[in-house]
């Protein structure tokens, strides 16, 4: 019985057609996906060689990555290594912030657009929010910059009207980082949101009013609890795209604020040292990962929620 | 037991842009009524519900319910509540919270709020069902659960819109008698919406007979059925058959119609008409399937006396429908009770149809409903 979803999709694409989607798909998750997350985990857990030694007696399984994001030195474990898992936290914590920043601003958008009864004219508001995401994902933040910049479009207003006698500095605030993070990814949140609100009867919402609630009770008890699912996945995009983000820490951060992802594209790229970027790497990658279950854990969202 | 409320609609016009979807609708409904609007799809009966809940402000007119003018007052303030076509109940709260929704808004507790929720689930006969979700319920269940919801908030007007057109036969027949039932135990105003004449005749006190947004008659289903105002309340509300022509004479309450098939046949002017009528004006006569019999003289004629040909018979359990071709090919339909005993066919001989003047109804020619 198990087995006839595949019966029908063959008997729906013929023999030859299905053979070639199924492998395709296997394909997918096995080289794309599979092999080199596991190349990396693998990695993680190898000392950092030069090539001749490879294979030889010293390349042997290790936690001294791991060890060193903990500690900061391979020998001794007397310290923390403060300044890597400060990067971390504040990485963390700083997706979240984009997350919530980002729930609370699509909320009021996605219920408009679903709710709205001119259909024609709220199809025509998600097309103009699409145009912008045309543009590359470096440009928009390079964009952003220049808005942002000590004799940007921003700073030059505020003079203008007289509301700062000097240039702020957003870029070194983080204002500029964190504005290009929840512009990076907010579409992620509205599409979901808009979906699950757009399916929501109306008759529900009047229904609720006729019997004397309140557009908070209404929100509370019956708009949010339908859009759940949306937001649960929405957040989530957003909430591991921010926490991976490169282009816009880069971009965007201030000096010295590094974001986890640039120090593992250090180790990468500057360091040369693939086996501690991929420990890095992994770590990201599992926390991020137990964050979001605790969150659907606690919101009592299911994983198969997240996929609508 | 309250005596419930009055509701009226004083000259209400409402538009939507250019189009006029219910056009100077006078009715004043009485407190305590089981009141229905019964009307093709698209006539505006739900736009003149959601008048009277708040949803919509009339473009012209007032609402007034118990003596007070609603104007300006939403729908969360009306001493209404709405049974939505589809229901409306929130599917992700459990049976008991979609009954006492209206308490929870109020801030009752929860101890309360199921008491209360209890109380009506014995009341519509789900006792013990509180803890299911809307979706694990059957058709009429659900029914009865937004019923019990709408009653929970003690509103002076229950508000229904066609809540029985998704049942089955069987249940709707069943619910029609229970909805009754459940009205004179809380004994406030139902104002009720249906396309479903049957619906409106057997439970209403009062109907309002509705085409493209006006009212063309509003009185008790015996009369609607009987005294017709209309050609298009005698032809939507039950079957009948209609006989054109013009008017040759009128004698007091009845009129003399010669009618170029069936000649000059005799009826009662409808009470809403009378005075309406000329001599020569365009009359429409109507006489019901049931109005009919065969005449025990065949062959003579008279002003009660129609000949037809029976081409078509029909058995409908308690009666036979015979369908008879008149003079220039004119339908008409006779319905004979089945009486049980032997009964010889009728079909394909030449009859002469009875029908008692009184029975008939005639008035000035108009549009008939298009079903
Ligand atoms: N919001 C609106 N905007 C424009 N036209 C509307 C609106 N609501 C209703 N109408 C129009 O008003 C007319 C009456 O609609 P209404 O919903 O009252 O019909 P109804 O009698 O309840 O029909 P049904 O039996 O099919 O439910 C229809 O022609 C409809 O197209
Ligand atoms: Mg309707």
């Amino acid at each position: 019985m198990k087995k006839m979803p595949f019966a029908e999709f063959f008997r729906n694409n013929g023999p030859v057609m299905g053979s070639l989607l199924i492998g395709l798909v296997g394909f997918w998750l096995i080289f794309l996906i599979l092999l080199p997350q596991l190349s990396m985990l693998d990695y993680s857990f190898r000392f950092n060689l030069p090539p001749a030694e490879l294979g030889g007696p010293k390349d042997v399984y290790t936690l001294s990555n791991y060890e060193h994001l903990l500690y900061g030195s391979d020998e001794t474990k007397q310290s923390f290594n403060t300044v890597d898992l400060k990067v971390f936290v504040r990485t963390i914590i700083a997706a979240i912030i984009v997350t919530i920043f980002n729930i609370v601003l699509c909320y009021p958008l996605a219920y408009f657009l679903g709710q709205a009864k001119g259909a024609g004219m709220a199809r025509l508001l998600v097309v103009l929010l699409i145009i912008p995401y045309w543009i590359n994902e470096i440009l928009r933040a390079f964009a952003l910059r220049i808005i942002f910049g000590e004799t940007g479009l921003l700073n030059e207003a505020l003079m203008f009207l007289h509301l700062a006698s000097e240039p702020i500095d957003f870029i070194r605030q983080d204002v500029a980082l964190y504005a290009g993070l929840g512009y990076a990814y907010i579409l992620l949140m509205l599409f979901p949101m808009y979906n699950v609100i757009e399916s929501l009867d109306r008759n529900q919402i009047e229904a609720a009013r006729d019997m004397g609630a309140s557009w908070l009770h209404i929100h509370r008890r019956i708009v949010i609890p339908h859009a759940k699912p949306g937001i649960a996945s929405g957040s989530t995009m957003v909430f591991m795209l921010s926490a991976g983000a490169l282009a816009a820490p880069q971009i965007l951060g201030g000096p010295s604020s590094l974001w986890f992802t640039q120090l593992v594209y250090q180790w990468f790229n500057d360091s040369l040292n693939w086996q501690q970027g991929a420990a890095y790497a992994i770590v990201l990658l599992v926390s991020t990962i137990a964050i979001v279950l605790t969150f659907m854990k606690i919101f009592k969202v299911n994983m198969g929620d997240i996929g609508k | 037991m309250s005596s419930g409320v009055a509701v009226d609609l004083e000259n209400i016009t409402i538009r939507f842009g250019d189009f006029t979807a219910v056009k100077d609708a006078n009715v004043n409904i009485k407190g305590g009524d089981f009141f229905s609007f019964l009307g093709p799809s698209g006539c505006g009966k739900t736009t003149i519900l959601r008048a009277v809940s708040g949803f919509l402000e009339p473009s012209e007119g007032r609402v007034l319910i118990g003596g007070n003018d609603m104007a300006g007052i939403g729908p969360n303030k009306r001493p209404t509540a709405l049974i939505f076509q589809n229901l409306a109940l929130f599917p992700l709260m459990t049976v008991w919270e979609n009954i006492a929704f209206s308490m929870e808004v109020a801030g009752a507790s929860a101890k309360e709020r199921r008491k209360r929720a209890d109380e009506l689930l014995d009341m519509i006969a789900l006792p013990g069902q509180g803890d299911k979700l809307p979706s694990e319920l059957s058709g009429g269940q659900k029914q009865r659960v937004a019923i019990a919801r709408a009653l929970c908030a003690n509103p002076d007007v229950l508000l229904l819109d066609e809540p029985l057109s998704a049942l089955d036969l069987k249940l709707r027949q069943h619910m029609r008698t229970e909805l009754r039932e459940i009205q004179k135990r809380v004994g406030i105003t139902f104002i009720y919406i249906t396309h479903d004449q049957g619906e409106a005749l057997t439970m209403s006190d009062n109907v309002a007979v509705m085409k493209a947004g006006i009212i063309d008659q509003i009185a008790s289903g015996h009369e609607i059925y009987d005294d017709p105002a209309t050609p298009f309340v005698a032809s939507f509300v039950g079957e009948n058959n209609v006989f054109r022509g013009k008017i040759k004479s009128i004698d007091g309450g009845h009129a003399i119609i010669s009618t170029n098939r069936s000649g000059d046949l005799v009826a009662r002017i409808t009470p809403a008409q009378v005075g309406n009528l000329a001599v020569g004006d365009e009359a429409m006569m109507f006489v019901r399937p049931e109005a009919f019999e065969v005449a025990p003289e065949q062959g003579s004629t008279g002003q009660n006396l129609v000949s037809a040909k029976a081409v078509n018979e029909e058995f409908e359990g308690n009666s036979f429908s015979v369908f008879l071709e008149g003079d220039g090919g004119k339908l008409i339909k006779m319905s004979v009770p089945n009486l049980g005993q032997d009964r010889i066919s009728t079909q394909g001989h030449d009859l002469t149809l009875r029908y008692e003047p009184s029975n008939a109804v005639v008035m000035p020619a108009g549009e008939l409903a298009s079903e």
